[in-house]
């Protein structure tokens, strides 16, 4: 209808699917996300070890490409779960960059604009407000881990062969469930401290600072005390173990080694990482906490009691 | 002749069943931190522009807000068009539009987009919420300024380009929540006009909250007065005026004495109010064709005949007064 139409009208047409209504948030999202051309060249440096490890597994299956480059096969990294691991690691940080700078305005900024009664009055919950403002960073940082990598997975299983692919298939699950947990942990921290901070650079300083300054402290009790359960309140530790866990490579003990007292007594030192369930408990409460806080933060309007 | 009481009730049966209320409220009550803001709200609300008013802390915004499903009734309920507020919160949402007091937009947008993203929130195809948004934003009179970035708009913009956001997706219950709030008498004016349009539309009722009765008075025609929480006074504005005919203010010259006399024999009631100023009260079965000739039969000149109607200060300053008003 053309625009010099000018009266009230209700609309009569047909309706999106309720369902999908939460993925309107990220499409508008994104258009300021790609405004910045500082974000976009970062992004685009995200897919570079993507680059690199496809080129790794390419040259491994390439014979000529190996002559050209005079390398022999048995000096390329081999390819087994401590590579996938490696990169999925790598993506992870990455990630984390990413979770940086998209992260911290994605709440705050309708917190501060009151913006939220004008979701939260129409047919969109505050449940589908969260899980639309998650997948703006769980759609943006799934582009740079799990879903590279399985690409990545699938087409080292087209060069080496089927029975490749049915041995290392739990490689695929550790690369997405590895990427999947430290994405959403991403999103939910960032989103939980965005909540609570309305300004944005604080809102940064936050986030690398619950990422940073837990790890400081834990590595602290660590040194102190001569154990590794430190590593329980570094987010970076827990991953670390989740992730080693999830591609087979965890190692209970990570050292071992002897002191003498003042008195004479020699003690023998076993330092063992905290078991891997531990790791999944902390994570799975870190986003409990999470979710609590921005169920008590995204609301139309703050009643003060 | 009158029917028999069963032949009534066969008749009404017959009728058709009318339409749910707009705003039906059961019984509703909304408590803060166990201290009470609004206390057993009952009554349905029928009316095509219905003001809300009410004293500062009465509770318009906070019975706004729990109808739009921000805040959880304590106890009792309200159904808009007959869906629940709390079991058919997503109905009536998709039904129903909401203007803000307070400045509410999402950063970094222009005017356009926001308003998109309004209307496909509300279940609009991209497609079809972006040719509503300009639509809207012509309609309410930012079409030129579309492109606009929100937070270079000023203050009668921004409130213009909230009740676009409002109405892009055609809601069939506008609540407008201090709709005039900082406009310059132009920007007032145009407000009040939009408002006043999109009621004589007829596709769309209004609920509009404000401090200005004469926003109000020129909107509205039913009117919800709320006083610590409870409603003073619901009433229609066109009846409570009708009902007020009867009162009439005069202005006379000649011999006052001898038409207050005459006056007195058509058994009308009355009082000077003034020099030549009379009021009175007309009985029943005297017009105001009586007092014509009245005037003409004793030389007296009418120069000014007036209803006396109870203007909405009059109601609310009673409703302030007396508290509980009827329903």
């Amino acid at each position: 209808m053309a625009v010099y139409e000018q009266t009230y009208k209700r609309y009569a047409g047909p309706l999106t699917p309720e369902w999908s209504r939460f993925l309107i948030i990220p499409r508008h999202a994104y258009r300021g996300v790609f405004k910045s051309k500082i974000f976009t060249a970062f992004f685009v440096l995200c897919f570079v070890p993507l680059l690199i490890e496809a080129i790794l597994i390419y040259l491994h299956h390439n014979v000529n490409a190996l002559g050209t480059m005079r390398l022999q096969i048995q000096e390329l990294i081999p390819i087994d779960a401590t590579f996938f691991q490696f990169f999925v690691n790598l993506q992870g940080a990455f990630a984390f960059f990413v979770a940086l700078l998209v992260g911290p305005p994605l709440v705050s900024q309708d917190l501060r604009n009151n913006a939220l009664p004008l979701y939260l009055c129409r047919p969109f919950s505050r449940t589908e407000y969260v899980v639309g403002k998650m997948s703006v960073l769980l759609i943006l940082l799934s582009t740079i881990t799990w879903i590279p990598q399985l690409l990545l997975f699938f087409l080292q299983s087209y060069l080496e062969g089927f029975t490749w692919f049915r041995t290392n298939l739990w490689l695929a699950s550790a690369i997405v469930i590895g990427s999947v947990v430290w994405i959403l942990l991403l999103a939910l921290i960032s989103q939980t401290v965005s909540a609570l901070v309305k300004w944005r650079v604080v809102a940064s300083g936050a986030i690398l600072g619950l990422f940073f300054i837990p790890s400081v402290f834990g590595e602290f009790i660590n040194v102190v005390f001569l154990t590794r359960l430190g590593n329980l309140v570094s987010i970076a530790a827990l991953m670390k173990n989740i992730s080693s866990g999830l591609f087979g490579t965890f190692v209970q003990t990570t050292g071992s080694f002897r002191i003498e007292s003042f008195d004479g007594t020699v003690r023998d030192i076993i330092l063992n990482e905290p078991p891997l369930w531990s790791s999944w408990t902390v994570v799975f409460g870190i986003c409990v906490v999470c979710l609590a806080i921005l169920s008590r933060k995204v609301k139309a309007y703050e009643v003060v009691k | 002749m009158a029917l028999p009481a069963s032949a009534q009730q066969e008749l009404i049966k017959d009728l058709p069943v009318t339409d749910p209320a707009v705003i039906d409220l059961l019984g509703l009550s909304v408590s803060f931190g166990g201290r009470p803001i609004l206390q057993g709200l009952r009554g349905d609300l029928r009316g095509k522009a219905i003001g809300l008013l009410g004293p500062n802390g009465a509770g318009k915004t906070t019975l706004i807000h729990t109808l739009l499903g921000f805040h959880e009734p304590t106890a009792g309920t309200a159904q808009i068009f007959g869906h629940d507020i709390v079991d058919h919160a997503k109905q009536i949402k998709a039904l129903v539009g909401y203007m803000p007091e307070r400045d509410s937009f999402i950063a970094k947008m222009s005017a356009v987009h926001f308003v998109r993203l309004m209307g496909e929130l509300s279940g609009l195809p991209p497609e079809a919420a972006l040719e509503r948004a300009h639509e809207a934003l012509f309609y309410v009179g930012l079409g030129e300024a579309r492109y606009r970035k929100l937070q270079t708009y000023s203050l009668g913009m921004k409130q213009l380009a909230k009740l676009a956001q409002a109405i892009v997706h055609g809601p069939k219950l506008l609540f407008l929540d201090e709709p005039t709030n900082g406009l310059d008498p132009p920007a007032r004016l145009r407000m009040i006009k939009l408002i006043r349009e999109i009621r004589d539309s007829g596709q769309a009722h209004i609920v509009l909250s404000s401090h200005l009765l004469l926003d109000v008075e020129e909107c509205c025609d039913e009117i919800l007065i709320l006083r610590e929480g409870r409603i003073a006074v619901y009433c229609n504005l066109e009846e409570e005026r009708k009902s007020n005919r009867k009162f009439l203010m005069l202005e006379t010259r000649g011999d006052q004495a001898k038409f207050v006399s005459a006056l007195k024999e058509l058994g009308c009631e009355y009082a000077i109010t003034g020099d030549h100023r009379l009021k009175i009260v007309l009985q029943g079965g005297v017009e105001v064709r009586d007092l014509y000739q009245l005037a003409a039969r004793e030389q007296v000149q009418l120069r000014r005949l007036s209803y006396k109607r109870d203007s909405l200060e009059d109601i609310f300053l009673k409703a302030m007064e007396n508290g509980h008003g009827s329903l």
